[in-house]
C-alpha cells in the first residue's frame, strides 16, 4: 500500500519540474522561432499595406503607413467638422454616376459581430441612422447577416447576399483582413456598389474604404503623450486585447517604436478585455516594481487598471485610455494625467450616408478617412456633460446626437 | 465495494484506514501522498518559488491581497467539486457570473436601498439555474455536459440580449466593498479582505457539508449510482443539489467579481474551464466519487500561482495556455496512476498485499475525515 | 455486451449499451426486445426532427419573402454543414469510445497555418502541404490517444490540455494570418455540381460513408463501440484497448485537419483563431450528441451526427434570413441542444426500470475509464 502510493507526490513533483522546464524552454521559443523555418518560409509577398504581417511581431510596424498616418493626424480634413462622420482627408474620388439611381435601394450589411461595447455602439448609431434614410426614402430596407466573429461565416454571409439577397449594395465592416478580401472582390464583380468600413482588405475594387485615420495615428498620440509625460527609464504597462488584430497590432507596433526610441520600458500583456486579467497583471507588475505609465490598445477595462494601483496602494499612472465613458468617468473622478485616444466611433454612421451620395451620383472618396481626434483633458468635461445618462459602454464620440431616438436609444442601449 | 464508499469510516476502523490513524502529523504526512495531498505541496512550492523570484510576493499585505483575488476562483472551484465528484459537469458558470454581474449593474445601479434585496436576488437567481441544470441532468436525461452547455448560450445569449451587450455600469461601491474591500487596520497584514473571510467561510461551511450525510451521498452517487440508488439515496435530488451548490457559487464568484473588477461582459468568461482545470489540478477524478473538497481550492491556488510565476518570470503572456495545458496533462496523468495504484493491485506489482476489503473506502475519507 | 457486440459483427452497433448499468437488466432487456429496433428508430427520430426543422424553416422563410429551396440557400447550408461535419465525424469516433476532444478547434487553426505556409500560393506545392498538415495532426492526434489510451488521462483533459499547448503555440509564433493557399485548393472550395452541391459537401459525405463503412464492417469500429461501451468488459474479452482508442483519437484529428483544408479553400489564408472563431469544439460534441450518439460512448452513428449538424446548419440559416439578433441566436441555440436531446434521451431510457432512473448516462460511463477497478 504504502509502497503504491509514494510515487504520487514524485510524479506531482515531476510534473512541476516539466512544467518549469516548459517555462524555461518557453522563454527562449520565441526568438527560435524568429530565426527558424517558420518564419523565412512566410516572406511571401504581400500586396497592400493594409496586410496583415506573419511571424514576429516587428513585421506588423510599416514605416510608409506610419509616416503617412503621422502626417493625416495634422492634414486638412474636407466638410464641416460639425458632421465628422462626412469628413474626409482629400484624395482619389471615386466616380459613382453609373450608380445613380432615384428609387430607394436595398443594402446589405455584412457584419463581423457585435461582441463588444465599441461596435454594439456603433450600430445602435448605424441602424438610427438608417431609420433617417428610410424616412428620406433613400433606403429601402438594410438586411444584415452578423458573422459573430467567425471568417468562415462571413464569407459566406457575403456569398448568400450576392446569391440572394437582392442588394442594391452591399456593406461590409470585415472580420479579418486577407481572408475577407476573395468575398469582398466577388461581391464587387456583381456590379453593385460595395461600402467596406472599419478593418480593411486586400483589394481596392471597393468603392469606398471608410475608416478612421488608423492604428499607427492612435500608436503615436498615445506613446507621445506618455513619452511627453513621463521620463526615461519609466516604465509602461502596455495592456493589450489580443494578438493578430490589425488596427489593434498597429497601435502596439508605433507605440512600441516611440517608446523604444525614448527609452521608455514597456511590458506588454494580452488580457483579452477582462478586467480581471488586468487587475491580476497590474498588481502582479506592481509587486515587481513601481509602474508610471499604462497605456491600452483600447480602453475596455481601462477602469479595472486604475482601480489596482488604487488597491494596491500604488500612485496612480500616467495613463491613456479610450473615449468610453467609463473611462472618461474615472478619468475625471481620479484627476490622473491621461489621453482618451479615439478611434472614431461615429464611422459607424458613414457608410449609410456614404450609400446615399453614391445612388445620387456624387463623388465619393475612394479611401475615405474619417478624422481621429484624442479627447484631451481640456476636453473631457464637455464630452462628459454631453454623453450625461449614457451607459459605461458607450463612446463619447459617437456622432449620432443629430439622430432620431436621441439620447433614449443610447442609454437603453436598445439593439435591434 | 462501492456501497462500503458510503458508510462512514471512522477512525476505529483501525488498520484498514490508514488515513484516519495516527497523530496529526503522521495523517497529514501521508494525506500529502494522495493527489488531493500533493497539489498542497504543489501549492506550495509554486508559492515558494514566486517568493524566491520576487521576495515582495511574500509580504502578508500583498499575500493576503493575492489570496482575496484568488478567491472568487477558489470558490467556482469548491462549487464545481460538488458537481464533478457527482459524477458530472457544469459548463455555465461563466455564464451564471457573467449573469450575476449584468443583475449588479443594472438592477442596483446606484440605489444603495437595493443591495440587500440585489443579493436575495442574485442567490435565487443562481439557485434556479442550478436547479435547472440539475432537474435536466437528472429527470430528463440529457447529459449534464450538454444540460450546462444549453445553459450555458441560453443564459449568456439572453443576458446580452436584454442589456443590448453590455450593463449600464458599476453598482454603488458600498456593494463593490464586498469584493475589493475589507477589514482596515488590521496588524501584520494591513487590510483584511471580506472575500478572504468570504472563503474561509465557505471553505469551513463545505467541509462541514461534506462531513454531513449529504457530503457522503454525494461522493457514493458519483462513484456509482445504481450502488447509491439502491442504498436508499435519492440519486436525482442528491445531484440536483449538487448543481445549485455550484451555481450558487458562481453566483458568489460573481458577487466577488463585481467589487473586484467592475461590471463588464468578459467578467466570468472562461471560468467554467478554469475552475475544472483547478479542480482536476486538485486530484478530483473526473466521473466523480475520488476527492477532497479543499483540493478543488488548492488547486485553484496553485493555478493562481503559476500564473504569477509566469508573469514575474516574465514568460510571453501567449505561452500562458501552453504551459497550463502541460501541467494540467501532467497532474492529472500522476493523479491518475496514483489513485488506480492506490485502489488496487496492480497486475505490474505482484508482491502487494491484496488489498484489505475495505481499502476502497479511503477516497471517501478523503473528503473531510482527514 | 459490449464483448457481444465486438465479437458478433452482425449486431448493430447502434444496440451495444454503454454505461457499466448493472449487467443482468440490460441483459434481460435487450433479449426481450427485437433487435436493431433500438438503432434505427433512433436515428429516423433525428431525421424526422430534422424534417420538422426544416419544414419550420421552409414556413418562415416564405414569411420573410424567401424560397428555402433556393439554389443560393441549399448552396448555403450545406456549405456550413461541410466544415463542422468533418470534425463532427471525427468527433462521433472519440465520443464512442468513451473520449472527449476539445483541441479540434486548436488543431484546426494550427493545420490552416501550417498548410497555407506550406503552400505559399503555389500548386507545385499543394500535396506536400497537405500531407505535412495531416500527419502533424496525426501527431497531435496520436499524442492525444496514448494520453487517453495509455496514460488513462481524462479525454477531456488531455485534449483540453492539448487543446492550451497548440494555442499557446499560435498565439506566440502567429500573429495573424499566415502564408497563402494554393490556387487548386481555393478553386475546389468554390466548386460544386450544378451551383447548388458544394465540393465540399461531396467530401463531407465521402468521409461520412466510409467512416461508416469502418464501424459498421471492420474489426475497429467494433472495438471502438465494444470499448466506449465498457472498457473492462472490451478488455477481458480480449479486445487491446489502446489500439482503437489512439485511432480514434488520430481519426479525429486528421478529419479536423481536412476541415482545416477546407477552411483554408474557402479564406485563402491561414489563420491562427479560425477554429476558435467557429467554437467547433463544443459545436461539434453538441452536435454528436444531437445526432442521438451516446455521451458517455459505445452508442451512435455517424449518419446521425449528420443528422445533428444538419439541424444545427438549417436553424443558423433561418435565422440568418429572419435576422434574428445575434445574441437571441444563442439563447435558440442552447434552447434547441437541451431539448432536442432531452427528446433522445428520454426515449433510450424509457424502458430502463424505475429504480435505476437516477443514474446519468455520462456520470455512469465517465467513471469507467478512471475507476477501472472499481467495476
Amino acid at each position: 500500500m504504502r509502497r503504491k502510493i509514494h510515487r504520487a507526490p514524485i510524479a506531482v513533483a515531476s510534473a512541476l519540474l516539466l512544467g518549469v522546464v516548459a517555462t524555461a524552454c518557453s522563454t527562449e521559443d520565441p526568438t527560435d522561432t524568429d530565426s527558424g523555418s517558420e518564419s523565412s518560409e512566410t516572406s511571401a509577398p504581400e500586396e497592400s499595406e493594409e496586410s496583415p504581417a506573419e511571424g514576429g511581431e516587428q513585421e506588423w510596424f510599416d514605416q510608409a503607413v506610419y509616416d503617412e498616418q503621422y502626417e493625416q493626424r495634422s492634414a486638412t480634413f474636407e466638410g464641416d467638422p460639425e458632421t465628422p462622420y462626412l469628413q474626409y482627408i482629400d484624395g482619389e474620388m471615386t466616380d459613382t454616376s453609373e450608380y445613380k439611381s432615384n428609387k430607394a435601394g436595398k443594402a446589405c450589411f455584412a457584419n463581423a459581430s457585435i461582441s463588444n461595447p465599441w461596435r454594439q455602439t456603433g450600430w445602435i448609431t448605424m441602424n438610427q441612422q438608417l431609420k433617417a434614410l428610410q424616412e428620406e426614402g433613400v433606403i429601402s430596407e438594410m438586411e444584415t447577416r452578423d458573422a459573430g466573429d467567425d471568417d468562415n461565416t462571413q464569407i459566406a454571409d457575403i456569398d448568400y447576399f450576392i446569391s440572394e439577397g437582392n442588394c442594391d449594395a452591399f456593406i461590409i465592416s470585415p472580420n479579418s483582413t486577407a481572408a475577407m478580401t476573395d468575398a469582398v472582390e466577388r461581391a464587387c464583380e456583381t456590379g453593385k456598389p460595395v461600402v467596406v468600413f472599419d478593418r480593411g482588405v486586400n483589394t481596392d475594387c471597393a468603392t469606398s474604404f471608410i475608416h478612421p485615420i488608423g492604428g499607427f495615428a492612435w500608436g503615436i498620440d498615445t506613446a507621445e503623450f506618455l513619452v511627453d509625460n513621463l521620463e526615461e527609464g519609466d516604465k509602461v504597462v502596455a495592456l493589450r486585447i489580443l494578438p493578430g488584430v490589425d488596427v489593434l497590432e498597429q497601435r502596439w507596433a508605433a507605440a512600441e517604436k516611440i517608446f523604444d526610441e525614448n527609452g521608455i520600458e514597456a511590458v506588454d500583456f494580452f488580457t483579452g478585455a477582462d478586467p480581471t486579467e488586468i487587475k491580476t497583471f497590474i498588481t502582479d507588475e506592481l509587486n515587481k516594481g513601481e509602474i508610471q505609465g499604462v497605456w491600452m490598445d483600447a480602453g475596455d477595462g481601462a477602469v479595472a487598471a486604475i482601480e489596482a494601483f488604487e488597491d494596491f496602494g500604488a500612485d496612480l499612472p500616467v495613463m491613456t485610455g479610450e473615449d468610453e465613458m467609463s473611462f472618461l468617468r474615472k478619468w475625471e473622478e481620479t484627476g490622473l494625467t491621461g489621453l482618451a485616444p479615439v478611434y472614431s466611433n461615429f464611422q459607424w454612421r458613414t457608410p449609410l450616408l456614404a450609400l446615399q451620395k453614391i445612388w445620387a451620383g456624387e463623388e465619393v472618396p475612394k479611401e475615405w478617412v474619417l478624422p481621429q481626434t484624442p479627447i484631451t483633458e481640456d476636453e473631457r468635461a464637455d464630452y462628459l456633460e454631453a454623453n450625461d445618462g449614457m451607459p459605461d459602454g458607450h463612446y463619447a464620440k459617437f456622432g449620432g446626437e443629430d439622430l432620431v431616438g436621441y439620447p433614449e436609444v443610447w442609454q437603453e442601449r436598445q439593439i435591434p | 465495494m462501492s456501497t462500503a464508499t458510503s458508510t462512514p469510516s471512522r477512525p476505529s476502523a483501525g488498520r484498514a484506514l490508514p488515513l484516519t490513524e495516527g497523530s496529526l502529523v503522521q495523517r497529514l504526512l501521508r494525506g500529502a501522498l494522495t493527489p488531493g495531498g500533493a497539489v498542497f505541496i504543489l501549492a506550495a512550492v509554486l508559492f515558494v518559488a514566486v517568493v524566491a523570484i520576487n521576495p515582495n510576493f511574500g509580504d502578508p499585505p500583498q499575500l493576503i491581497r493575492f489570496i482575496g483575488r484568488t478567491a472568487p476562483i477558489a470558490i467556482a472551484a469548491m462549487g464545481q467539486y460538488y458537481v464533478i465528484v457527482s459524477g458530472e459537469f457544469d459548463l455555465s458558470m461563466g455564464a451564471v457570473i457573467a449573469t450575476q454581474v449584468v443583475i449588479a449593474g443594472n438592477y442596483i445601479g446606484q440605489d444603495e436601498g437595493r443591495v440587500l434585496p440585489a443579493l436575495v436576488l442574485m442567490l435565487l437567481v443562481g439557485a434556479v439555474v442550478g436547479l435547472v441544470n440539475g432537474l435536466g441532468t437528472t429527470l430528463l436525461k440529457v447529459p449534464s455536459f450538454i444540460v450546462t452547455l444549453g445553459t450555458m448560450l441560453a443564459l449568456g445569449g439572453l443576458v446580452r440580449y436584454l442589456t443590448g451587450g453590455a450593463a449600464t455600469g458599476n453598482p454603488v461601491d458600498t456593494f463593490r466593498e464586498i469584493g475589493r474591500g475589507g477589514i482596515q487596520d488590521v496588524p501584520v497584514i494591513e487590510v483584511l479582505p471580506y472575500s478572504v473571510i468570504i472563503l474561509v467561510a465557505i471553505m469551513a461551511g463545505g467541509v462541514w457539508l461534506m462531513r454531513s450525510p449529504f457530503g457522503r451521498t454525494i461522493i457514493a452517487t458519483g462513484d456509482n449510482p445504481d450502488a447509491a440508488g439502491l442504498a436508499g439515496a435519492h440519486v436525482w435530488w442528491v445531484k440536483t443539489r449538487a448543481f445549485m451548490l455550484s451555481s450558487l457559487s458562481a453566483t458568489v464568484a460573481g458577487i466577488l467579481l463585481v467589487g473586484y473588477a467592475g461590471v463588464h461582459p468578459s467578467v466570468g468568461a472562461g471560468y467554467e474551464f478554469q475552475a475544472i482545470t483547478a479542480v482536476v489540478l486538485g486530484g478530483v477524478v473526473l466521473g466523480g466519487g475520488r476527492g477532497w473538497l479543499l483540493s478543488a481550492a488548492a488547486g485553484a491556488f496553485a493555478l493562481e500561482l503559476l500564473f504569477s510565476f509566469l508573469n514575474f518570470q516574465e514568460v510571453e503572456s501567449t505561452w500562458r495556455p501552453t504551459v497550463q495545458g502541460v501541467i494540467i496533462i501532467l497532474a492529472v496523468a500522476a493523479a491518475g496512476r496514483a489513485w488506480s495504484l492506490g485502489r488496487r493491485p496492480s497486475r505490474t506489482s505482484p508482491p502487494a498485499a491484496p488489498a484489505p476489503p475495505s481499502t476502497p473506502a479511503h477516497p471517501g475519507t478523503e473528503t473531510g475525515e482527514k | 455486451m459490449s464483448a457481444t457486440a465486438a465479437q458478433s459483427p452482425g449486431q448493430t452497433p447502434g444496440q451495444t449499451p454503454t454505461a457499466p448499468e448493472p449487467r443482468e437488466s440490460v441483459r434481460r432487456r435487450r433479449a426481450a426486445r427485437p433487435r436493431n429496433t433500438g438503432g434505427l428508430s433512433s436515428t429516423s427520430l433525428i431525421y424526422l426532427v430534422l424534417v420538422g426543422v426544416i419544414a419550420a424553416s421552409v414556413v418562415l422563410t416564405a414569411i420573410e419573402g424567401r424560397n428555402f429551396f433556393s439554389q443560393g440557400n441549399i448552396w448555403a447550408v450545406l456549405t456550413a454543414m461541410s466544415v463542422l461535419g468533418l470534425i463532427a465525424i471525427g468527433q462521433t469516433l472519440v465520443i464512442l469510445v468513451g473520449s472527449l476532444d476539445l483541441s479540434v478547434p486548436y488543431v484546426v487553426s494550427l493545420a490552416t497555418v501550417i498548410a497555407a505556409g506550406g503552400m505559399k500560393g503555389l500548386d507545385s506545392n499543394l500535396p506536400a502541404a497537405g500531407v505535412n498538415t495531416l500527419g502533424l495532426c496525426a501527431l497531435i492526434g496520436l499524442v492525444m490517444g496514448l494520453l487517453v489510451g495509455v496514460l488513462h488521462v481524462h479525454g477531456f483533459i488531455a485534449s483540453l490540455g492539448i487543446g492550451l499547448v497548440v494555442s499557446g503555440y499560435l498565439g506566440t509564433n502567429y500573429q495573424g494570418s499566415h502564408g497563402d493557399a494554393s490556387p487548386d485548393l481555393e478553386l475546389l472550395g468554390r466548386s460544386g455540381i450544378a451551383g447548388i452541391i458544394p465540393t465540399a459537401f461531396i467530401i463531407l459525405l465521402v468521409a461520412a460513408a466510409l467512416v461508416t463503412l469502418l464501424l459498421r464492417y471492420t474489426r475497429l469500429g467494433h472495438h471502438l463501440y465494444a470499448i466506449g461501451g465498457n472498457q473492462d468488459v472490451a478488455r477481458m474479452s480480449g479486445v487491446r484497448t489502446v489500439v482503437p482508442v489512439v485511432a480514434a483519437h488520430v481519426m479525429c484529428s486528421v478529419l479536423a485537419g481536412f476541415a482545416a483544408l477546407l477552411l483554408l479553400s474557402r479564406t485563402g489564408v491561414g489563420l491562427p483563431t479560425i477554429g476558435s472563431q467557429g467554437r467547433y469544439d463544443l459545436l461539434s460534441i453538441a452536435a454528436v450528441v444531437l445526432g442521438g450518439t451516446l455521451l458517455a460512448g459505445g452508442k451512435g452513428s455517424v449518419i446521425g451526427t449528420i443528422g445533428g449538424v444538419a439541424i444545427f446548419a438549417v436553424l443558423d440559416n433561418v435565422m440568418g434570413v429572419m435576422q434574428v439578433n445575434p445574441f437571441l441566436k444563442d439563447f435558440v441555440r442552447g434552447l434547441v441542444i437541451v431539448l432536442a436531446v432531452a427528446v433522445y434521451a428520454r426515449r433510450s431510457v424509457v424502458r430502463r426500470p424505475p429504480r435505476f432512473g437516477g443514474s446519468g448516462p455520462l456520470g455512469a460511463s465517465l467513471g469507467t475509464n478512471q475507476k477501472g477497478g472499481a467495476a
